[in-house]
């Protein structure tokens, strides 16, 4: 059924255009929304596009970097500055994929998706949304846990922390197909340390929830502990608790609780998955 | 409904027409243009069958919003050839049996050169990598990795 395309140029009169349009819904790369209109969601009466250069902005210069919104994964991997969330955007979908999926878009992606969103939970990170308030940023972890009643609200752009090393972040997508494919499990782990003790550990799961979530129980179960064999198996075992997973095609709920530990165990260790 | 009116580059030649809103781009070339090279498969982003070159880079067709293309140039299968010649891909997978079926060799083949036009020379790991959206059933993959590095080895050698 044709829906009708509004596009424009400033984000104020897109975020208009979506908040007052119950129906409408944004087009960033299209990897989402014409699927859904692929399949004949009739929910969707209009579909609102934004061309602000903003939203193709990348500030990677301090110590959080901004990203914009209609940044696409391939963009984000030809940004040397950006080499600590290459194995993250790396592990969605094939190069077409990469060259439409949007950093922003992805933060909307349902379970087994939404694989960037996970590395950038773990990095602390915040969404700016433009909407009939005007501009405000929302830690990423509150957008998830609210992500539909954001719905009116334009995304801008995400930002998150560097990582103080390269070894302070770790990414693993589990995947039954490789390169690409659904993921099992998604674990990103931000483990920041001083004076050989793990500070301010964030540890972030996909596929274990209906968005990406935080482990926080293993965050605890390191926090303040050297990153040894008995802080990192007690992190495994914590690794279970708060999560929600589901039933699909690529994996039970049940393997996933009983795999997520294990995944994790590996991560923090450094062994190959 | 009002229709758009939209133009841009197909395979080297000007094109102009209206479409309903919404409707994608694969629509555009099949239904609308007789481009019948690029495939519908599974209309999700899953099996690469509709990959077509958007200003030189890969994407799904089925995804891309017709409007999105306005004053861009897109490539199919169809205009790979010169003249009679088939393109050197294309002679590469009719030489190794890298299509059994054939559903998914369009999608495969413009990954393959969306890949070769930025990387004459790639690696078997490059070529993988560069393929990894796109399903066959068929072949096991195998012969269309190979068939891509023959295809880089002969211009290579012309």
């Amino acid at each position: 059924m044709p829906v009708t395309v509004k596009t424009f140029q400033a984000l104020s009169e897109a975020a208009s255009a979506l908040s007052s349009d119950r129906a409408a819904r944004y087009l960033g790369g299209g990897t989402l929304v014409m699927r859904d209109l692929n399949e004949g969601d009739v929910s969707i009466a209009t579909v609102v596009r934004a061309t602000d250069r903003a939203l193709q902005g990348i500030d990677a210069a301090g110590a959080r970097v901004r990203v914009g919104a209609g940044v696409t994964f391939a963009r984000v991997l030809a940004e040397r500055d950006l080499a600590f969330l290459h194995p993250a955007a790396r592990s969605i979908g094939g190069p077409a994929v990469r060259n439409m999926g949007t950093v922003g878009g992805n933060l909307f992606a349902p379970a087994p998706f939404g694989d960037f969103t996970v590395a950038l939970l773990a990095l602390d990170g915040m969404v700016s949304l433009q909407g009939g308030f005007g501009l405000r940023d929302v830690p990423l972890e509150e957008f998830l846990q609210s992500r539909d009643r954001h719905a009116g609200a334009l995304v801008v752009a995400v930002s998150c922390i560097r990582p103080a090393s390269a070894d302070a972040f770790r990414y693993r997508k589990i995947a039954r197909i490789k390169p690409k494919g659904g993921s099992v499990i998604t674990l990103a782990a931000h483990l920041p340390q001083s004076g050989g003790r793990v500070t301010g550990a964030r540890i972030a799961l996909g596929s274990m929830a209906p968005t990406a979530i935080r482990a926080k129980a293993a965050e605890r179960a390191l926090e303040g502990r050297p990153l040894d064999a008995s802080a990192i198996g007690a992190a495994a075992g914590a690794a279970g608790e708060g999560t929600a997973p589901t039933d699909n095609s690529l994996a039970s709920a049940w393997y996933r609780r009983e795999v997520v530990g294990v995944h994790l165990r590996r991560l923090l260790s450094g062994q190959e998955s | 409904m009002a229709k758009t009116p939209l133009q841009f580059r197909h395979n080297g030649r000007d094109v102009a027409l209206f479409v309903d809103g919404g409707t994608n781009l694969l629509v555009v070339l099949r239904e609308m243009l007789g481009d019948v090279t690029p495939k519908f498969g599974c209309g999700q982003g899953g099996c690469g069958a509709c990959t077509v070159l958007i200003d030189g880079e890969a994407h799904l067709s089925c995804l891309t919003l017709a409007e999105a293309v306005e004053g861009r140039a897109v490539e199919t299968l169809d205009g790979i050839k010169t003249g009679p010649n088939l393109h050197p891909l294309q002679r590469a997978f009719a030489e190794g049996f890298a299509a059994q079926c054939g559903y998914c060799t369009p999608g495969m083949l413009m990954a393959a050169k969306a890949l070769l036009d930025r990387n004459p020379q790639p690696s078997r790991e490059q070529v993988v990598e560069a393929i990894s959206g796109n399903i066959c059933r068929c072949t096991g993959y195998e012969p269309i990795i190979n068939a891509v590095l023959a295809a880089a080895s002969s211009r290579a050698s012309a």
